[in-house]
This record gives C-alpha cells, structure tokens and sequence, in this order.
C-alpha cells in the first residue's frame, strides 16, 4: 500500500504489540517501514512478503529479508506456527479472499496482527448518507473504479469474521483521525463510529 | 594464435597460474559416480585477508565455462575477471573487508583435476576416463579447500547458474559451513529443456571428428569446430530474444545486401562465430562435456526423497535469490520454487526478481539492481556475523 509514514499511525501500535526478539512475519509489508521499526526497536527476526517487486527489491537493498508474493496464494508455503507474529497491516482489504487469509494468519502465527481502516468510520458513513457516494477521504483515498481495496469491512464485521474462525481477541486498538487510541472502556459501537483504524490481536 | 593459446589452455590443465592445492592417495575425493579420484588437485585464485577469527571468507562458485579467476586478468585470454564488476577492492563485495575464494571446478580445464588433466596412471590426459563429475562433487572438493584454510564457517557463498547450483548444494550438505548463501539465477534441478540444449552442445562436439572419442590430444587435434557449434547454441539460451533484436536486429554484417549465399550475412551470424571461435581458444571440449553432464544430473528435491524443503530442513543460513524477467533458461518460477521450499523449512529467505531483457547472462553484466540486492544482503548478514563494516 503506498502510505506515508505519518498516515501510517497504526505502525506504533502494531509494534508496541511485540516484544523485543520475536519471529515476524509481516505480510505486505510495502516499503518495510513496519519491519526497519521493529529491527531496531525489539530486534526481532522479521521476515516480509510482499506484492509490488519494486517494494520488495527496495527492501532488500536495505538489508530487510523479504520475498516477492501474494497474500492470497503464497502464505500455504510457510509451517504451522513458524513465527510467534503475522502481521497484516493495511492489507487485509485488499485481499481476494480476507477469510482464508485471516485463516492462514492464525495458521503461520501463534498470534496474528491484524490491521484495518474501519469502514465503519462515522465519515463514512456520512459520505454515503449525504453525498450518495462511495467515499474519497484522506485513509482511503481511492475512487470505486481503481482502488486496490475490494474488501472493506467495518470493525464490527472483523470481529464476526474472527468469531467465525474460531479465534479470541485478545487485544484491539481504534484509533481516531489524529492517530490517538480511544479509550479502552467504549462499547463496539462507539468504536466503530469513532475510530478510522483497528488494530487486533488475535489468538487461535 | 590459436596452437598457442590452445597449448597454453591445455598446460593450464595441469600447471595453472593459480595456487594449487594438491592431495595424495592419503585424501581422495569420493564421488557420487561411486569411484574415489586420486590423486587430485584444486586450482584457485584468493583476494583479500582472511581475519583471524577466520570469519570474513566468501566463496564464490563459478558457472559451466567459468574459472577461478574471477577477479583478476584471466591468464589464457587476458580479458579482466568475470565478475570483476561486482569483486574487488572498494567494490560491493570488497576484497578489502572480505577474503574471497575461488576454485575451478572438479571437471574444469584451468588446473582442478579435470579430463584435459593428466591421467597419473596412463600418463595421457584422463579424457572420458575421468568419472562423471557431479555438482555435489564439486563442492566436496570445495569443502576440502575451505578446511584448508582452517575456515569453519564461510560467511557467504554465492554464484550464478551452475555456481547457483553449487551454492545450493554448499547450503544443503554443509549448512552448518555456510552463514549465508547468494544464489543467483539459478534453479534446483536442470529443466528437461536445458538438458536438451546441452545434449544438442555434446553431439555436436562428438560429432566433430577431430574429437576421436574424447582422445584428441593424442592424436594432437582438438574438436574446435564441435564446440565452437556448442557454445553458439548455448550462447543464445544465454540471451533473450528482445536483447538480441535490440542489438542485431536483421542487420547485415559489412554488405549492403543479401549475397544469397551461406555467408555470415547477418551480423548476428558473425556475432555468434565469432563467439564460438573464441571459446574454442579457451576451453576444453571434453570438459564441456563434463560441465554440462553434472548440470543435468542436478536435481536436488530428488536427493530428499522429491521434497525440496527436505534439503534445507532446519537451516540457520541466511539466503538470497536472485533471477531475471527474460531469464528462460533458468525463468523465475525455478527460483521461486526454491523460496517457497526455504519458506516450508522456516529459512530467512529474501527473494528479488530483476526487471532486465538481458537474459540469463545478466548476472555477469552491469546490473544496478542486482548489486543493491547483493549489497543489501551482505550488509545485513555482516552485521549479523558482527562484521565490522
């Protein structure tokens, strides 16, 4: 996904998720900002797949180990329970398949990080209510026609969806426009009309 | 000019201009033909200093009509080294920072024990009497030059097509040896068409009658216009169809028509005798018929009962693969065939596909891409080695 790093606030949180030494799997791992961080901060062993070659040569040329591949199709080669993280940030929408991806997460990881912008945002909403349109904002800033996200949920659905696979929350974050959490205490509803990114972390 | 470097070649086959390593009846090199070669020698060419930790060394694996000197003049053609633009003092493998060895191949013709050598039985060059020399052979000779230098655990071996090969053999047999292994357009066994195409190369040497069933030198011929054939078919597997056009298209060569005749008149004709003729000043005929036999006997999924992922069960080596978009000799999907199995086996595994229509031979080339992959790669794995950088 081509996103800034300061569009990218759900990186902080996805790492503070992860203790220092871990084995990460990063799935879509774009430029490798999430994987550099997470060298340096908890000197993981991270591992990155990701789509664009041009995102994965760039990264290798920075020293990162990743491969060209396709979240849909590539994740069956990896071992049950290879790494103690998948993550999955930003990318989850852009899948054919979210469910046997979100699947194969909980496979490959002991624990899966799953990040998401949360289509049930009250901007949304409103776009779709008022202008009739599907909506253009600052997160997702594509139009119908060429977007990359075919498979956006809210964050109500997620949760169905982890339900349905059998797997626990053990954690969730949402974040609002400024990047900032809100507060733990909300019930789901608030969370899905406050928040523009979820961040979950998931057990199976 | 030709006689000469023709018998310069052949003396290079048994006194080198490199270091040679040599090893008596007391230490033969088993090999897979189920037949112990001995005595035997390794020629090979170093650069740089090995640390006293021994922990800087970097083995590099030459390809089917390579050699050792991979970084210095090449004695028989006086042409720079053939990867002389990625190794050397300050370049993106530095021999300033690293200790980079390079040994001709078992079965090659510039001083290794190779069929141009002479058979210490018979006194004549061993000929066809050589046993078929097979990639993991190659790399028990290399093992036996690595523990020559007290080297326990080499901190990178790399190299493209059949030095691919070795390196993922280095990375299979003896990764407790390797700390990180760079192989580069190459796959895990040889496809029915590239056994094929060397077929096609080994007739045409046995058809030349100069070749006399392998025993030229006997008869103080060799089969120059056998392999000349070989290397030019083999040479345009070794380019994409869009490089060529780019660079020949249908030009003509020195004429300004067609002379209806059997001329060279294309210039990409030219272009490949030339090519042909020069090969035939530097290599062996009989060796090329062993080079390319230990690439098609390669299969290293079948070494572990069909499953790849078997031959790199529990590793610890960092790797990096590398292959190129117009690449069919070895196309990508060879390469990543390996990812996935490095992936199955739990490996670190970085994988970058270049975007060249230079084809195979694009890893011996000028390619800014795939010298920041390399430089990437051994950064972090020097860092990882705690290599002061």
């Amino acid at each position: 996904m081509s996103v800034n790093r300061a569009q990218r606030v759900d990186l902080e949180v996805v790492a503070g998720l992860i203790p220092p030494l871990s084995r990460v799997l990063d799935v879509g791992s774009g430029d490798g900002l999430l994987l550099e961080l997470l060298q340096e901060t908890k000197q993981v062993d991270g591992r990155g797949l990701e789509l664009s070659q041009r995102g994965v040569n760039e990264c290798v040329a920075r020293g990162l180990s990743v491969i060209q591949g396709d979240a849909d199709t590539d994740l069956e080669f990896y071992p049950d329970k290879g790494f103690d993280f998948v993550v999955l940030s930003q990318t989850l929408q852009a899948t054919r398949n979210p469910k046997l991806v979100l699947d194969e997460l909980l496979r490959i990881g002991n624990r899966a990080i799953v990040s998401f912008p949360n289509f049930g945002h009250w901007r949304v909403r409103l776009s779709l209510f008022f202008k009739g349109r599907m909506p253009v904002t600052e997160d997702l800033p594509y139009s119908w026609y060429d977007t990359p996200n075919i498979h956006f949920c809210t964050i109500r659905d997620f949760v169905n969806l982890v339900e349905e696979l059998g797997a626990s929350v053990e954690k969730a974050t949402a974040l609002d426009g400024n990047g900032q959490k809100i507060g733990l205490s909300m019930p789901w509803w608030f969370w899905n009309f406050f928040g523009q990114q979820a961040v979950f972390l998931l057990k199976r | 000019m030709t006689a000469l470097r023709a018998a310069k070649t052949n003396n290079e086959a048994d006194s080198p201009s490199s270091p040679v390593l040599r090893f008596g009846p007391d230490k033969p090199l088993k090999l897979d033909a189920g037949t112990l070669l001995s005595p035997f020698q390794i020629a090979y060419q170093t650069y740089g200093t090995l640390n006293d930790a021994r922990t800087n060394a970097i083995l590099v694996c030459h390809a089917l009509t390579g050699d050792q000197h991979v970084a210095n003049t090449n004695p028989v053609t006086g042409k720079p080294g053939w990867w002389e633009v990625l190794i050397g003092p300050g370049k993106i493998i530095d021999t300033n920072r690293f200790f980079v060895i390079c040994s001709n191949v078992i079965g090659g013709c510039l001083g290794s024990t190779g069929p141009a050598s002479t058979n210490p039985a018979t006194g004549k060059p061993y000929g066809l009497d050589l046993p078929i020399i097979t990639i993991r052979d190659m790399v028990r000779a290399q093992l036996m030059l690595v523990d020559h230098f007290g080297i326990e655990k080499l901190f990178c071996v790399l190299g493209g097509s059949m030095g691919g090969m070795q390196v993922l053999e280095w990375a299979s047999c003896y990764s407790e040896r390797v700390f990180s292994a760079l192989p580069i357009a190459t796959g895990a066994r040889h496809s029915s068409q590239n056994i094929a195409f060397h077929e096609v190369g080994r007739q045409a040497v046995m058809a030349d009658p100069d070749w006399h069933g392998g025993k030229y030198f006997e008869h103080g011929k060799r089969p120059e216009k056998g392999l000349a054939v070989a290397r030019m078919a083999a040479h345009i597997t070794y380019l994409s169809e869009a490089a060529l056009h780019r660079k020949f298209g249908r030009n003509l060569q020195d004429r300004d028509a067609l002379t209806f005749g059997f001329d060279a008149d294309f210039q990409i004709e030219s272009y490949l005798r030339h090519q042909g003729m020069t090969f035939v000043d530097r290599f062996d005929a009989n060796s090329y018929l062993y080079m390319t036999r230990s690439m098609d006997y390669f299969d290293l999924a079948a070494d572990h009962g069909g499953r790849l992922a078997d031959a790199f069960a529990g590793t610890k080596t960092r790797f990096c693969l590398v292959s190129f978009t117009s690449d069919w000799l070895f196309p990508t999907e060879e390469s990543r065939s390996i990812v996935h199995a490095l992936n199955a086996a739990g490996a670190s595994v970085s994988f970058v596909e270049i975007d060249t229509d230079r084809g195979h031979d694009a890893f011996l080339l000028d390619e800014p891409e795939l010298f920041a992959a390399i430089n990437g790669f051994i950064g972090s794995a020097a860092r990882a080695r705690g290599l002061a950088s």
